[in-house]
């Protein structure tokens, strides 16, 4: 019984040892250089990483409420890479900074956060990990203290995720109201579609829809991507929004399996408009992360598709795309952070003839928008092909084809960054940058990763085996 | 003395929700809007307690439910109003109409 504890809840614990340490060396400590630091942090986050991998068990903890699966482990295994190469990615970024490790304590209490909120069993849990997880990631949004536009952005997430989880939270206590348990194992069979169920689960459609930026509820995400420095940035856009997806995806596939058909068409009506919006105006944005940041709206528009598909395939396609999708947004965000930290520029504008003095850097970001575009060699394209036809097994054809056409109106803004790169004359392009071993390891794993994760066919298989279906 | 029917106090905390949202929509001071979220916050405790009381008076999910939505309220205060003090140091104002730099 004791050592269940500690193996069922591995993943947690090594992280909140981690935070620990930081804490300790942050207190014994001034004279440590802030590379050193860096290093430290790096090897402990890959000790983490590998960690991951052994000694996984299945089973419950404290009355339900912690669960742990293998598809759990996975998604925790995928988060704890990511976090890796952001972690990676930063390091030019921050190098130069004085609180390198109070940010490193928020991102992994962010992270924590996320672990207790994936293998939640009961809403409580959940509440609880959510909330571990955005309060610190709106504190590190404003980790440029000097910068205007950096406070600017922590307070819009602040508030919008403080109204989104009053929405979530009155969805729940209705819930409760309604049912009488918090118990994701038992609320199924307490849901019947009645007007105050219904009700209750807008209220929670909509405080996830916040939380992954789903179009009536995205207003707040392209603010907060761009004034936030790059790497919280990509740790908002990449692991934040998987780790909520990862749970939206459970609790509507095991919780609210009742009311399927309902649920099934506001999903279709978000999808379409999130991908319409989406598209639309990333088309107009001049600024790259602004770009991105409604480039990963649409990329959550054909999500919803997958997820909409409620099969067995809707999930393993789900998790498989957000795989994809870390790989390219992360190598994407990792040359403009490269290149805003070195050089302070982030405009297409400045992009212009980037191929002439940095041809390495603009491969990378050419593959991850590639990938993004979902153009066949790359890896994106393997995503979202599945996606679309794990949608496409409701039927919906209607639904399938405006997805299909959206991806043809994403390619024009892709197409146009990658353009302004190799083929735009720019009379002061970027100079030519030093890029340190670190974050140009962290390229070259995601570069790998978008190449070889689509051809290689047993990490879908793995996948789909551990995935359920309605 | 009779008892007070649930839906009265459903409907306060209802009120209160709606009150809050209002609030956070219309008013541009900051602590304001802080303010309001704390109310949306609350009416959601009302309905817990209540539905706890009412419903299911055999258990205590919904009380446990209400403590620790006051703490974390109190935590998101506190990091909401740190990071109103340090905008306000940047913008010397604590409207929201004043922050908007960026748009669209």
């Amino acid at each position: 019984m004791n050592t269940d504890f500690f193996i069922l809840m591995k993943f947690e614990l090594l992280v909140a040892v981690i935070i620990f340490v930081l804490i300790f060396i942050k207190l014994a400590s001034n004279e440590w250089s802030t590379k050193a630091v860096l290093n430290v942090v790096n090897i402990l986050l890959l000790t983490n990483f590998i960690a991951g991998f052994f000694l996984n068990h299945d089973g419950t903890l404290f009355g339900n409420m912690f669960s742990t699966t293998k598809l759990v482990e996975l998604q925790k295994n995928i988060l704890n890479l990511g976090t890796l190469i952001i972690s990676a990615q930063a390091y030019t970024w921050l190098k130069n900074h004085k609180h390198v490790l109070e940010f490193y304590i928020l991102l992994l209490s962010t992270l924590l956060g996320m672990f207790f909120m994936i293998s939640s069993g009961n809403l409580l849990m959940f509440y609880l990990g959510l909330e571990l997880s955005t309060i610190p990631l709106a504190a590190i949004c404003n980790f440029d203290l000097e910068k205007r536009k950096s406070s600017e952005a922590a307070m819009k997430l602040i508030i919008s995720s403080a109204f989104s989880s009053g929405l979530l939270l009155f969805g729940i206590s209705l819930l409760y109201g309604a049912t009488g348990t918090l118990n994701f194992s038992e609320l199924p069979q307490h849901l019947n579609g009645n007007a105050l169920q219904l009700f209750a689960f807008i209220l929670l459609l909509a405080g996830f829809a916040f939380k992954i930026s789903v179009v009536p509820f995205h207003l707040w995400t392209a603010d907060v991507y761009e004034g936030s420095p790059v790497s919280v940035t990509s740790y908002l856009s990449v692991i934040s929004k998987a780790a909520f997806l990862f749970v939206f995806v459970s609790v509507l596939y095991n919780v609210f399996k009742p009311l399927a058909n309902t649920w099934f068409n506001m999903l279709m009506l978000l999808s379409i408009l999130t991908m319409v919006v989406g598209n639309l105006f990333a088309i107009r944005q001049n600024n790259l992360k602004r770009f991105l940041a409604f480039s990963s709206i649409t990329q959550m528009g054909f999500i919803l598709v997958g997820i909409s598909g409620s099969s067995q395939m809707g999930i393993a396609s789900v998790i498989y795309f957000l795989l994809i999708y870390f790989f390219s947004n992360l190598g994407a965000f990792g040359v403009i952070a490269f290149v805003s930290a070195s050089t302070g520029k982030e405009t297409m504008d400045d992009y212009k003839g980037l191929y002439k003095t940095n041809p390495f850097l603009s491969w990378v970001l050419t593959i991850s928008l590639f990938s993004l575009a979902g153009i066949p060699p790359t890896a994106g394209f393997f995503g979202k092909f599945f996606l679309i036809m794990a949608g496409a097994g409701k039927g919906n054809y209607v639904f399938i084809t405006i997805a299909a056409l959206n991806m043809i109106i994403s390619l024009y803004y892709y197409l146009k960054v990658v353009k302004a790169i190799f083929m735009d004359a720019n009379e002061q392009p970027i100079e030519k940058l030093p890029i340190n071993t670190l974050p140009k390891l962290a390229m070259i794993v995601c570069i790998t990763g978008i190449v070889s994760i689509g051809f290689i066919h047993p990490i879908y298989d793995y996948i789909y085996s551990l995935s359920f279906g309605l | 003395m009779s008892e007070i029917p649930l839906t009265h106090i459903l409907f306060v905390s209802t009120a209160l929700f709606f009150i809050g949202m209002y609030g956070l929509f219309t008013r541009r001071n900051m602590i304001t809007m802080l303010m309001s979220i704390e109310l949306i916050l609350n009416s959601v405790n009302i309905n817990f307690v209540a539905f706890n009381k009412y419903l299911y008076s055999d258990q205590l999910n919904g009380v446990f439910f209400t403590i620790f939505i006051i703490a974390i309220a109190a935590a998101e205060a506190a990091v909401g109003i740190a990071i109103i003090i340090n905008l306000y140091r940047g913008h010397h104002s604590i409207d929201v109409e004043d922050a908007g730099e960026m748009k669209y």
